[in-house]
């Protein structure tokens, strides 16, 4: 006890707050799952969509994804699936790396990537939906 | 590691049990889908950029190295989703006794290799593949 109190006036509460998974832990925690929640069904959709469009034209394959209904469920489901991807490769950098330096920059790495990749995808959606004949 | 934190269990001390090859695979699954979803980006890039590319997308996905791939990729697909659905009703407390534990474990590996022999076969089956 005494030795808590020489590190200043804070209460331990306050400490606590400023480390580790006291700061964000459960909000990932929930992210993790409500993503993996609304993964269940748009990736049942996806694989189905997938299978009648094996081998499909571009034509075929531009009108499945343009369509507007399939447009909208496609980038939902980008948007969840690069969300829990990051999420979760954030947990085994965790518990793989443990110098801190490395362990944020390889984190950092990945949120950018998660943003860029399904940015990237999501914008061929909306072009794919939006744009006209290519 | 230079300070004393306690550190994740060590394996060589556990008595091996296949639910711990259950939990590696997810993980294992997790990260191969996290760079299939890359595969995914490329294909509707291509398919954005126009018939040519698209034409080049397909014909690469549909390669030998390219289906094997895809293949492995379903197979990682549908373990990590029932797994994962798994995990979810352990998180609502459901599940977690050990004969549960056990046996849907089993059952989620026999339901994802069954789901991804079906969508083959159909996918190949019926929409035709090249
Ligand atoms: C299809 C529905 C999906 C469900 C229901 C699901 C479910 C879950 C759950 C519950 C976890 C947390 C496991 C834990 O607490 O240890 C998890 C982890 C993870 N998921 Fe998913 N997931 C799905 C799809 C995906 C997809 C499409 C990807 C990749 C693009 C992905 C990548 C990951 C990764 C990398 C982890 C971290 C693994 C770990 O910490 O060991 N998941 N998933």
């Amino acid at each position: 006890m005494s030795s808590e109190q020489s590190s200043g006036r804070r209460s331990p509460l306050s400490r606590a707050r400023g480390l580790g998974s006291a700061r964000s832990g459960t909000t990932h925690f929930l992210s993790q799952r409500w993503t993996a929640i609304a993964l269940v069904p748009l990736i049942i959709w996806f694989v189905i969509g997938i299978i009648a469009h094996i081998g499909a034209s571009h034509v075929v394959a531009m009108t499945w994804v343009g369509r507007p209904l399939n447009a909208v469920l496609m980038a939902l489901m980008l948007g969840a699936l690069f969300h829990h991807a990051q999420l979760g490769l954030q947990v085994v950098i965790e518990d793989y790396v443990h110098a801190h330096g490395a362990k944020i920059i390889l984190i950092v790495l990945t949120k950018g990537a998660a943003l860029i990749f399904g940015g990237l995808a999501i914008f061929a959606v909306l072009r794919i939906s939006l744009g006209g004949v290519a | 590691m230079t300070d004393q934190r306690p550190t994740s269990p060590h394996i060589q001390v556990y008595r091996w049990q296949y639910t711990m090859l259950l939990s590696i695979l997810h993980r294992a699954s997790g990260i191969a889908l996290s760079i299939g979803a890359l595969v995914l980006v490329a294909w509707l890039l291509a398919m954005a950029a126009g018939p040519d590319s698209y034409d080049r997308m397909q014909s690469l996905i549909g390669s030998n190295v390219g289906v094997v791939m895809l293949f492995g990729w379903t197979w990682a697909l549908f373990y990590h989703l029932l797994n994962g659905l798994r995990h979810l009703f352990w998180d609502i407390g459901m599940g977690f006794e050990l004969p549960q534990a056990f046996s849907t474990g089993i059952t989620v590996v026999i339901g994802s290799v069954i789901l991804t022999g079906a969508s083959w076969f159909i996918g190949l089956s019926i929409f035709g593949g090249t």
